[in-house]
């Protein structure tokens, strides 16, 4: 597994040693949920991001975008520190979340992954039954000690994740035998299943229809007043939907952030505006 | 000169004196099915020699081997004479006098003792130690007459079954005219007939073909690969999920890979060296037993089950790691719950893969002695024993005519028990294999 991320990671993200760019816009909000500063990341001993500081406000969508490879995937998945499954990768600089930096030596992954959850780019269902998808993690993490405190987070995890109706006569069926859209929605809810207090999501419609698309972004929507939501995106038009912070990266440097209606409507820099209209990328 | 005809494709829309596309594609399709032809003709007469191949080695194996299973008795009335059985020590008695004295009855005209040994040749010796059982088992018989089906000798089974022939010069015949004429005598009072040869399924080793049996290799080997499977399979499972899912990639870990790659292509007749070596010389444990040799048969295996296995872990997909790791779960949760389920089938194949090759490996085990001449069928790990493919390779060096066809029998029965494994991990794949 390592070797396949790595190898992926390797080709998609590497850069030429340089100077990092100054981040145009306000990083800063009140009360942030996470906080990031000064993030460098390498793969080995390329460097992949430069510099990164942002903050993550509470119950807000923060949409991130960027041409590919410029490493808003790997700075997405430092938040949960996803990334230290790749051999190789060494991070730097602080991200604090509730205070506490999440790479401090006394963190354990483990409770930070329970309170930070994920979803990925390609719907990645347990192959097991929907019941045990969603149930499995609040089992393992000791949220649901009787099969009845399993059954309502179940039922909760999917009535939040908009499943609810279209799966409850089928809960011992395989997740995999889901469409598409479904099985995204499935992984949206056994992430939501252990209460997660920030969800990242990472491009979680780039293999979906329109109309599963549609779903998934209204359900992020109602998302939002639980929980924080951070989203990396290649659609521009998902990004000024659903986000009300958006962050422009390029080439490992976040180039941009502003609230979404700025970003789109009046950008600062040229890069950003070239890549929101189209021009590049 | 293929990039300039690709500019002449790119810019195909202007001059009449530019190729259209599918008039280069067209001229080429026709060489290009030409070489699919002949690759599936080649793939196919492959296929048809290696099933000849099989044929003929099934064929030739059935046709020496079945006649074994089959086994020429002879019906002697024998008289328990109350004079001759100890009715309080039954087992001490003198059971081949017995057979002998009924024998005799059988033919009277033989008197002189050449004549008489040429006689008693005919019947097998294990005819006295059935006697001794039914006594054994049944006292209340002392004093009656019972009628009983004793097996024939060697030769007079290979006459029946039409391997000695009659039409042979008789000094180089195993048996003699006169032989041959009483033979014909039990024939003709039909004391004489072939039965399925139970002894064979039932019996250890014997010098005696009549008496010799495949069981007590069967039992050796089943002791041998339980001890190899119940090491093997643990260990080599633990070792790969270790280093596929938790060692770290660095010099050390890569060079405990190579060794393992390396470890499995040693000739196994090594491993039965080094078991020599360490399990007999070093730590002292009873040679040719199932135990030092399923010890030996794990280090042959254990390579093969990592291999298999780690291929097995490689091929879950990193999306279900990264899915279990993101809701929080522990490495080892991961582990257990997601990651062996899916790479159970592959693990489990791999396994039977090697204990099919471990059922059939003869070499190592020769060095450690299990190719002693064992009658006894064992009753345990450290009871001596021989196994399947050492006892053929035993009957295989015999002399004897009869061997040979027990030869081939026992190769039967050692093929039946391979497909037996293997259809067993057939079954096995296809009933933990999942989808995702």
């Amino acid at each position: 597994m390592q070797e396949v991320l790595k190898k992926k990671s390797l080709e998609k993200r590497v850069l030429a040693p340089r100077e990092s760019r100054k981040t145009i816009g306000n990083i800063n909000v009140q009360n942030p949920r996470m906080v990031c500063r000064n993030v460098d990341v390498y793969y080995d001993d390329k460097q992949a991001i430069r510099k990164v500081s942002i903050d993550i406000g509470r119950n807000e969508v923060l949409a991130m975008i960027g041409p590919s490879g410029c490493g808003k995937s790997t700075f997405l998945r430092c938040l949960n520190r996803m990334n230290d499954t790749i051999d190789g990768c060494r991070v730097t600089g602080k991200i604090l979340f509730d205070g506490k930096d999440i790479y401090d030596s006394s963190v354990d992954v483990v409770p930070l992954r329970a309170q930070i959850g994920m979803v990925f780019q390609k719907p990645n269902p347990f192959p097991k039954s929907i019941y045990e998808n969603v149930s499995w993690a609040p089992k393992i993490h000791g949220l649901a000690e009787s099969k009845a405190e399993a059954d309502e987070i179940v039922e909760s995890s999917l009535h939040k994740a908009g499943l609810w109706d279209e799966v409850k006569d089928r809960l011992d069926q395989p997740g995999t035998g889901l469409s598409g859209g479904q099985q995204q929605r499935l992984c949206i809810a056994r992430a939501i299943a252990v209460s997660p207090e920030v969800i990242l999501m990472d491009e979680p419609c780039s293999a979906l229809d329109p109309i599963a698309t549609a779903k998934i972004e209204d359900l992020i929507d109602e998302l939002r007043e639980q929980y924080t939501i951070v989203i990396v995106t290649h659609s521009m038009q998902q990004a000024s939907r659903v986000s009300q912070r958006t962050a422009f990266f390029h080439l490992g440097d976040l180039i941009e952030v502003g609230s979404t209606d700025t970003i789109f409507t009046k950008p600062s820099h040229q890069l950003t505006e070239d890549y929101i209209t189209g021009r590049y990328g | 000169m293929s990039s300039s005809k690709n500019k002449s494709i790119a810019g195909a829309s202007g001059s009449s004196r530019r190729e259209r596309t599918i008039d280069i594609v067209n001229r080429r399709l026709a060489k290009r099915y030409r070489i699919e032809k002949r690759f599936r003709f080649y793939g196919l007469c492959s296929i048809i020699v290696s099933m000849v191949f099989l044929a003929v080695l099934l064929t030739s194996i059935v046709s020496n081997g079945y006649s074994a299973f089959f086994q020429t008795y002879v019906r002697l009335d024998i008289t328990l004479d109350s004079a001759m059985l100890d009715r309080e020590n039954p087992g001490k008695s003198n059971f081949q006098a017995i057979i002998k004295q009924s024998i005799n009855k059988l033919y009277p005209e033989v008197e002189d003792r050449k004549s008489k040994r040429e006689l008693y040749a005919l019947f097998s010796s294990g005819a006295a130690f059935q006697l001794r059982d039914l006594v054994m088992r049944h006292p209340d018989l002392i004093g009656t007459t019972v009628s009983l089906w004793v097996p024939a000798d060697d030769d007079v089974d290979m006459l029946m079954k039409g391997y000695i022939k009659r039409s042979v010069a008789e000094n180089e015949r195993r048996l003699s005219d006169r032989q041959l004429g009483w033979i014909d005598r039990l024939a003709d009072q039909d004391r004489i007939e072939k039965r399925f040869n139970v002894t064979f399924f039932t019996a250890g080793d014997s010098r005696e073909p009549e008496l010799a049996g495949i069981w007590g290799a069967v039992k050796g080997s089943f002791f041998t690969l339980l001890v190899t499977l119940v090491l093997s399979f643990p260990i080599g499972l633990a070792a790969a999920v270790y280093l596929e899912e938790f060692a770290p990639k660095n010099l050390a870990t890569d060079f405990i890979e190579v060794n393992i790659n390396n470890l499995a292509a040693v000739p196994s007749i090594v491993f039965g060296l080094l078991g020599l070596a360490v399990f007999l010389n070093f730590f002292g444990m009873p040679r040719s037993t199932p135990l030092v040799g399923g010890l030996v048969l794990m280090l042959m295996t254990l390579p093969t089950i990592i291999i298999a296995s780690r291929a097995a872990l490689k091929a879950v997909p990193p999306s279900i790691r990264e899915a279990a790791l993101g809701v929080g779960s522990s490495k080892m949760q991961m582990v257990s719950s997601h990651v062996l389920p899916l790479a159970l089938p592959g693990m489990l194949t791999g396994t039977i893969i090697g204990m099919a090759q471990a059922l059939g490996e003869t070499a190592p085990l020769l060095m450690i002695g299990m190719v002693a001449f064992i009658v006894d069928i064992p009753g345990g790990f450290t009871d001596p024993a021989a196994v399947m493919p050492v006892q053929i390779y035993l009957w295989a060096d015999s002399p004897e005519r009869a061997f040979l066809e027990r030869t081939s029998a026992a190769i039967l029965v050692l093929l039946a028990f391979l497909v037996l494994m293997n259809a067993a991990a057939v079954i096995m794949r296809k009933r933990f294999e999942k989808r995702w």
